[in-house]
C-alpha cells in the first residue's frame, strides 16, 4: 500500500502521461527515439509538477461518450458563427444584450467546466462568472429576446446530456 | 503535387471562409459598444476562422504527398479548449473591475456580485472580489 502511494506521488496520472506523450509525438510528427524520450519526460514532468493545483482526479471512465456531444457542439459552433456574423453586420444599436443567471444543477467540476466552455462557444453567449456556491452561472448574451427560452435551450441541449455522460 | 481541381477549390473555399470569418470577428471587435459585447466576436471568429484555415492547410499538405498531418487538428483543438477559458477570465476580470456595460443591457450583475456569499471556496479563489466589495 505504501509503495503504491509512493508511486502515486511520483507518477500521479499515468493516463495523462501517456496522453501527453502521444500528443507530443503527434505535434512533432515523428517517432524518433529522441522525441519519444523528450515526450516521455514531459509526460512525467507536467502531471508531477501540477498535481498540487489539481487535487481531485476527474472521473473520465465514460469520456468516450462525449463524442456525440462534441459532434453536436461542432454543429452548434458553425450555427453560432453564422448568427453572430449576422448580428455584427446589423446595426449594433438594435442588439438587446443581457446578463442571464443560469441555475446550474451539475455538481461535477469537470462537467461544469465543459458546460461553461460550451456556452462560451455557442450562439451569442459567453459565460462570465460562477457564483461562489457553484449554483449560478452568469452568462452574457449578445442578443436575447426570450431569456427563459435560452435557459431551457442550454438545459436540454447541453446540461442534460452532460449530466447523463459524466454524472 | 497533383491536386485535383475540386480539392483545390475546396481548399481555396476553406481559406476564404476562414478569412471572412476572421474579418467579421475583427469587425465585431471594432463595432460593438461595450466590453462584454466585444468579447463575442473574437471568441467565435477565432475558433471557426482559424478552424477553417487549418482545415484548408490540412487538406493541402495531406494531399501534396508529404503524408497525413495532424498538427492542424491539434492547433484547432487547443484553440477550442483555450478560447472559452480566456473569454471567461477576461469577462470575470471585467466584472470585478466594474467595467461598464451599455445602457440597454438587461440585468447588470453588480448588486448581487457585491454581496456574493463568502464561502471557503470564494475566500481562497477570489480574494480580488472580496477586496472590491469592501471598497
Amino acid at each position: 500500500m505504501r509503495a503504491f502511494q509512493q508511486l502515486r506521488y511520483w507518477w500521479p496520472r499515468p493516463q495523462f502521461s501517456v496522453f501527453l506523450l502521444v500528443l507530443w509525438l503527434l505535434l512533432m510528427n515523428t517517432l524518433s527515439p529522441a522525441q519519444i524520450l523528450t515526450g516521455a519526460f514531459l509526460g512525467w514532468l507536467i502531471p508531477f509538477s501540477i498535481q498540487q493545483f489539481w487535487p481531485e482526479r476527474p472521473q473520465l471512465r465514460k469520456a468516450w461518450r462525449l463524442l456525440p456531444y462534441l459532434v453536436n457542439l461542432l454543429w452548434d459552433i458553425l450555427k453560432s458563427n453564422v448568427m453572430v456574423a449576422w448580428l455584427i453586420m446589423r446595426s449594433p444599436a438594435r442588439l438587446q444584450p443581457a446578463f442571464i443567471r443560469y441555475p446550474v444543477t451539475l455538481t461535477n467540476e469537470f462537467a461544469l467546466t465543459i458546460l461553461a466552455s460550451t456556452i462560451s462557444l455557442t450562439p451569442g453567449t459567453v459565460s462570465t462568472g460562477l457564483s461562489p456556491d457553484h449554483k449560478t452561472l452568469l452568462i452574457h448574451a449578445l442578443h436575447v429576446v426570450d431569456e427563459d427560452a435560452l435557459i431551457r435551450h442550454i438545459q436540454t441541449r447541453y446540461e442534460q446530456p452532460l449530466k447523463e455522460i459524466l454524472g | 503535387m497533383n491536386i485535383p481541381t475540386w480539392l483545390d477549390a475546396l481548399i481555396a473555399a476553406m481559406l476564404l471562409i476562414g478569412a471572412i470569418v476572421a474579418t467579421l470577428g475583427s469587425l465585431g471587435l471594432a463595432r460593438m459598444p461595450d466590453f462584454y459585447m466585444r468579447l463575442h466576436g473574437p471568441t467565435k471568429a477565432s475558433t471557426l476562422g482559424v478552424g477553417c484555415t487549418m482545415l484548408g492547410s490540412l487538406l493541402y499538405f495531406s494531399t501534396s504527398g508529404e503524408g497525413i498531418r495532424v498538427q492542424e487538428v491539434l492547433i484547432t483543438v487547443f484553440l477550442f479548449v483555450t478560447a472559452p477559458v480566456s473569454a471567461h477570465v477576461m469577462a470575470w476580470a471585467a466584472l470585478h473591475r466594474r467595467v461598464h456595460c451599455s445602457a440597454n443591457t438587461r440585468h447588470p450583475p453588480w448588486p448581487e456580485m457585491d454581496r456574493a456569499p463568502v464561502t471557503e471556496h470564494a475566500a481562497s479563489s477570489a480574494p480580488a472580489g472580496d477586496k472590491e466589495s469592501a471598497d
